[in-house]
């Protein structure tokens, strides 16, 4: 039996999470939501969590039933993300491995997101659209990496959204993501927005979003016709880019993880997709798609079992640290 | 195209044989005008909004013409067209005989053999993008599934270029770069441990086009960009 805790904060997501052999014992989250029209900022995201955290890791711990002499190993984000909020997740992590007596495991947040898709919806060998704030990626498995077959060429989808979010200045609460979702259920008028796909790499989304937004100052159309017209372009979009590499691969399985893969509409989407191809589509619910600490839990959970361990000296955050960087030793 | 072409067009596919169906569009091979050809239609996504797809389906099938036109006209290996029907957005396409796609040929090969003998294929590879970016021409979806080696009875294999539909003109070193970006990754990805024989493709593509230097500097830039890129969230 292998319990592990997991430490997730690399944006305005702190979690805690803790697993045992594949079950989720508990996952708390604390969102750190900024006023309408407003992004968030590393320092001022690394100050709520910090002043969190603790009561997230208490709340983990009373869920689970589990005492700290239960927990196996420690695992935390080790990037990519923001800095000042990685800092603190791995502060704290860090410090309780060492209170505890257990290894640490520094994690690769989007092999997290991969990681807990897979075991929630047991898919086989997906292709993954990754998909958030901070990422838009496609990845498929070979040879003991998650390799990047596709990927946006300037910002992410979900940033994407959140941007024009700000700008139609609608609630950031509880995700800006959510609320153009539901604005566009009541949008009718589709526009015409910039589309390009290159391959498999997206086109420069920051086009789409000045297109859109211009179009808003123009008075030409509603704020819900738009957001409607931007879920369909952008989905369109990743939809697209997920068939190709599909294609390429030989692949019949999709599993959408990221914060974007909460939203409906894109599971619809890519769900007539795979219809048509004879593929299966797995999605899985907020609890998982949003950053949580249960996924990095699951993650370290497996490379802890494959024998892999972070040193102290080691155990230090970065910013970047890209998806096919990982030696995936825990699968063949 | 009138009613009745339409529904001459639909009797022909549905006795034609399916190939397979691609990400973008379904492959038929059927007989036209005496010859063998494949039939490429670009069929409705119905998870698109019915405008965009029709926008998109239309953009697509027309660049994949002028692009075909284009690298013919230059010498550049590519199935001729035969026929095209704007309403079904049909494209009816000589059939490359007795051939299989460079993806699957090297998959078979590093099978067989340590992959040595795969020099001459990057070398020509090289070549044959060099010669079509020196055109102006990107191919926008460069993948080892999208060129075609016919085997000839002599030694010598033709390599052909195939899947235009994301295809576009330009002379900008910048989209010459991600051009070979995509393939880079596609490349890598599909057949691991071919690094040397990706650098070798490169070095041909270097010698054999007159404007390289500039490509395979915003090759390099935009390798970093993606390594650069801060991933948040």
């Amino acid at each position: 039996m292998t319990i592990v805790i997991g430490f997730e904060g690399s944006a305005n997501k702190i979690g805690v999470g803790i697993i045992r052999d594949g079950e989720v014992l508990s996952n708390p989250r604390r969102t750190y939501i900024t006023p309408p029209g407003q992004g968030f900022l590393p320092s001022d995201t690394a100050r709520h969590h910090r002043a969190v955290i603790l009561t997230v890791l208490k709340e983990a711990l009373d869920e689970a039933g589990v005492k700290p002499e239960d927990i196996d190993c420690v695992a935390y984000t080790k990037g990519p993300g923001m800095g000042a909020p990685l800092v603190i997740t791995a502060l704290v992590a860090r410090t309780v491995a060492q209170l505890w007596g257990r290894p640490l495991l520094g994690v690769n947040h989007c092999i997290g997101h991969i990681e807990m898709g897979r075991l929630i919806t047991k898919a086989h060998n997906p292709t993954v659209l990754y998909v958030s704030g901070g990422n838009t990626q496609v990845i498929a498995y070979s040879e003991r990496r998650y390799r990047i077959f596709g990927e946006t060429i300037d910002i992410a989808v979900g940033n994407c959204l959140d941007r024009f979010a700000r700008v139609i200045k609608i609630s950031n609460d509880p995700s800006p993501g959510y609320n153009i979702e539901q604005m566009a259920k009541k949008g009718t008028k589709y526009v015409e927005l910039p589309y390009t796909v290159k391959g498999m790499d997206g086109s420069p989304l920051k086009k789409v979003c000045d297109a859109a937004s211009k179009m808003l100052s123009s008075g030409e159309c509603a704020a819900e016709d738009l957001c409607f017209s931007l879920q369909e372009t952008l989905f369109a979009m990743l939809v697209e880019i997920t068939e190709r590499a599909m294609a390429h691969c030989g692949s019949q399985e999709v599993l959408i993880v990221g914060g974007v893969g909460c939203n409906l509409r894109l599971q619809e989407m890519m769900g007539v997709m795979c219809k048509e191809r004879g593929a299966k589509l797995f999605a899985i619910d907020e609890r998982f798609c949003i950053d949580n600490g249960a996924m990095i839990a699951q993650a370290g959970w497996e490379m802890f079992r494959s024998g892999q361990v972070t040193e102290l000296q080691d155990s230090w955050i970065t910013q970047r640290y890209r998806t096919d960087e990982v030696e995936v030793t825990w699968r063949d | 195209m009138s009613q009745e072409q339409s529904m001459g067009l639909r009797k022909l596919l549905e006795k034609a044989e399916l190939l397979k169906q691609g990400a973008e569009a379904r492959l038929y091979r059927t007989r036209f005008l005496g010859k063998p050809v494949i039939v490429k239609e670009r069929f409705p996504k119905r998870y698109r909004h019915p405008v965009l797809d029709e926008k998109l389906t239309h953009r697509r099938t027309v660049q994949e013409l002028r692009a075909i036109l284009r690298c013919r006209k230059a010498g550049i290996p590519a199935p001729a067209v035969y026929f095209v029907d704007h309403s079904s957005h049909c494209i009816f396409l000589e059939e490359i005989v007795d051939s299989c796609t460079v993806r699957d040929y090297i998959v078979s090969t590093q099978q067989q053999t340590e992959g040595q003998q795969l020099g001459w294929l990057a070398e020509r590879i090289g070549q044959i993008l060099a010669r079509m970016h020196d055109e102006d021409l990107i191919h926008g979806d460069l993948t080892t599934s999208n060129m075609l080696l016919k085997h000839t009875d002599g030694a010598e294999r033709q390599l052909l270029l195939i899947d235009f539909g994301l295809s576009y003109i330009s002379a900008l070193p910048e989209d010459k770069g991600v051009d070979l970006y995509v393939l880079e990754k596609a490349f890598l990805s599909t057949h691991p441990n071919t690094e040397e024989l990706f650098e070798r493709l490169l070095q041909s593509y270097t010698k054999a086009s007159k404007k390289s230097e500039p490509v395979i500097k915003k090759l390099d830039e935009v390798r970093l960009r993606g390594r650069k890129r801060s991933m948040v969230g």
